[in-house]
């Protein structure tokens, strides 16, 4: 009960802040290319495997991921680790409280993500969707629509938006933050850069990381996005050839009714 | 079923005879797929077959969910996200039903908007108008309570915003608000009550459905013209109608096809678009989200509700006329509901004795001006609580009352209607010129 209050406290704290910018100035959002954008757009395997890294290794020491079982890592059109891996990855790294056991044991597949350590850091399961926000222009939605602007944006700006800056309130740190409704949040940076390195030898300056981590972070949200823009090309590939079946079948049928105005 | 004279069912095979006459449903079907149509109908008459495609699609895709979905505080935000993740092709039976409400909404408002334009409302039809109305508060109620089941922010919030409607009725508002909660807040037996109706209106909603077919059936369909049917003799019927099936079977099923290219669209690639991503966040009662923001559809009745404040004079007139007991909350929930009352009386309010707006050159620019403000609406309704957006709202809503009770009322006096054409048949050769012989 006290954690799920100081989660609310958090979220209060992000909410009301969020007011003062709809009032003052809103955080700025900046555009990021992810590769799961558009209605083509697909998750970076790779990508997604180099978030898993960062949110494993930084994000989880405080943050939890509660609705998202480990055994999804090993699907397809996410990070897709084989099924080894995936048990050997549970077992390291995360331990959880077995009711039958009465105690705590290693993280088995079936598991889902632990709840985060820390009482005052919100779930990121759904972060990336409960982010998304209309980012602008003037609260229309515009650049979501156009530009795919959304939720892994916002963290992506979050991360990076740290200007050094600290105050302190009631005990409290705060930290300025550029794209933080606000400006000011409790969060201590996260990542600097060189956080982490990658075993694919790529980049982990500061941006890197904090773009993979987002991507992931969207899977983590959206896990089946891959398989329902699938669905939707299907689904409207059919709609177009039905609906012009449909049309050429209406056509012909009403023909002998319409006269032809003027040549008949 | 009376109506327009028309072929009736004669069964032929002796074992068709035999059923007949115990039971005629044979009979029921085909009289009421071979309805004589107006063959005039244009393509804004394609969406009553939309609005029956989606009432069958939220049962569906509802039924199916209730399998999986778990009515209690504890348990329905995660059993949702059950449904996204675990589920054989949850996501998209989810999402499907989540943009189906929208669709839903979107082809009601259209189908409203094409009868108040062609004056379907008006004698014979104010039946079926009415049904359609009392069809529509139902979905309003169906579809708000359908959003508080996932439990987050804005199911909670919103719940909570649009209960303390009630409790703003003087003297007898906070008993009702606290029957429609079950409790004293919103709380677990809140959502269970709006499960239990969540899943019980959509049939009260077919059921109604039947009568609002029954009784078009019965007057027969509008059409453009608003000129009615020939009814003298079932060769005259014949000159200005087609059978409903095959000829607007298929015609509507053009449209329905060509309206989910965008469902499916919407659906694949942006299925989140038309919701709030505070409801991703699980309800927390400790915490007021800064803008409690409902689903776009209850947008233009909702900026109508916060138009009237304490700023506005009449309000502080009423309230002064009667001792306080009115306050600015219970004028705005009059407001809101009254903007809906308006409607469903609207066809006692019209007085024009010309049906169709086509052929009424001052009532066009009206009724362009009454779509304009309800969009306009829609998005004040978006907006904060604070100026201008007050002020617009109230300058919208007084349109919105003005077109019902001042407009119409005067403009049926005052218009002078253009000829509509004598029959459907002249209508329609006039367009297509007359059928190759």
């Amino acid at each position: 009960m006290l954690k799920k209050l100081s989660i609310a406290a958090i979220a209060a704290l992000s909410l009301s802040a969020g007011a003062a910018s709809a009032a003052g100035g809103a955080g700025h959002v900046h555009d990021v290319d992810f590769s799961f954008e558009g209605p083509f757009g697909k998750f970076d395997q790779n990508q997604l495997q180099r978030g898993l890294q960062v949110y494993t290794e930084v994000c989880a020491a405080c943050h939890g991921m509660r609705y998202v079982p480990l055994r999804t890592l090993a699907d397809e059109g996410g990070p897709h680790l084989p099924e080894d891996q995936v048990r050997a990855y549970a077992e390291q790294n995360f331990e959880v409280f077995d009711a039958e056991l009465d105690d705590f044991r290693p993280a088995r597949p079936t598991d889902h993500f632990p709840e985060g350590g820390d009482p005052n850091a919100p779930d990121l399961s759904l972060m990336a969707k409960a982010r998304a926000g209309f980012h602008g222009p003037a609260g229309t939605g515009m650049n979501q629509l156009f530009k795919g602007m959304g939720g892994p944006e916002y963290i992506v700006s979050i991360l990076t938006g740290y200007t050094g800056e600290e105050k302190e309130e009631a005990g409290t740190t705060f930290y300025e933050n550029t794209a933080f409704p606000g400006g000011w949040i409790a969060m201590a940076p996260p990542l600097y850069g060189e956080d982490v390195e990658f075993a694919d030898g790529h980049s982990n300056e500061l941006h890197h990381e904090a773009e993979d981590v987002s991507a992931f972070l969207m899977w983590a949200a959206e896990p089946k996005m891959m398989a329902r823009k699938q669905a939707g090309f299907v689904g409207v590939l059919m709609m177009v050839v039905l609906a012009s079946l449909l049309f050429l079948t209406n056509k012909k049928l009403w023909a002998p009714v319409k006269g032809k105005k003027f040549t008949g | 079923m009376s109506g327009i004279p028309h072929d009736h069912y004669e069964p032929k095979s002796g074992a068709e005879k035999w059923l007949h006459k115990r039971l005629p449903v044979v009979g029921l079907i085909y009289d009421t797929i071979m309805i004589p149509t107006p063959k005039n109908l244009n393509w804004w008459w394609i969406w009553g077959i939309v609005l029956a495609f989606c009432l069958a699609l939220m049962i569906a895709t509802g039924v199916v969910m209730v399998m999986h979905y778990t009515p209690h505080v504890d348990h329905a935000f995660a059993s949702v996200e059950h449904i996204m993740r675990d589920v054989n092709g949850g996501h998209m039976i989810r999402y499907i039903h989540m943009n189906g409400a929208s669709l839903f909404f979107f082809a009601v408002y259209i189908h409203m908007f094409r009868g108040l334009y062609y004056g379907s409302y008006k004698a014979p039809r104010e039946i079926t108008w009415i049904i359609g109305m009392l069809i529509f508060l139902l979905m309003m109620g169906t579809g708000f309570m359908g959003y508080v089941l996932p439990w987050g922010q804005m199911s909670f919030w919103g719940a909570t915003v649009i209960t303390g409607l009630f409790g703003a009725i003087p003297f007898i508002g906070e008993p009702i608000q606290t029957w429609l909660l079950g409790g004293p807040a919103v709380d677990n037996y809140t959502l269970n009550r709006f499960f239990s109706l969540h899943y019980l209106l959509p049939f009260v909603i077919a059921a109604l459905v039947i009568v609002h077919i029954w009784a078009f059936h019965t007057t027969g369909n509008n059409n453009p013209t608003g000129v009615e049917v020939r009814r003298g003799s079932k060769e005259e019927a014949a000159k200005d109608t087609l059978p409903f099936w095959p000829y607007f079977v298929v015609k509507d099923l053009v449209g329905l096809a060509i309206v989910l290219v965008f469902f499916f669209a919407v659906v694949g690639f942006m299925p989140n678009y038309f919701g709030h991503p505070d409801n991703y966040i699980e309800a927390n009662p400790l915490v007021t989200p800064a803008h409690i923001v409902p689903e776009w559809y209850f947008l233009p009745f909702y900026a109508i509700l916060r138009a009237f404040t304490s700023e506005v004079w009449l309000v502080q007139f009423l309230s002064w006329i009667t001792g306080g007991i009115v306050d600015a909350k219970f004028v705005g929930v009059l407001a809101m509901f009254g903007a809906i009352a308006v409607m469903a009386i609207v066809p006692w309010l019209d007085t024009s004795r010309v049906r169709s707006g086509r052929f009424r050159p001052q009532f066009k620019w009206w009724f362009l001006i009454l779509v304009i403000d309800f969009i306009f609406l829609m998005w004040l309704g978006a907006m904060p609580a604070e100026e201008p957006y007050a002020t617009l709202s109230l300058i919208g809503a007084t349109y919105w009352f003005g077109y019902f009770l001042v407009i119409l009322p005067i403009l049926g006096v005052i218009e002078k209607p253009t000829t509509p054409p004598a029959t459907i048949e002249e209508d329609f050769n006039n367009h297509y010129g007359k059928p190759a012989e």
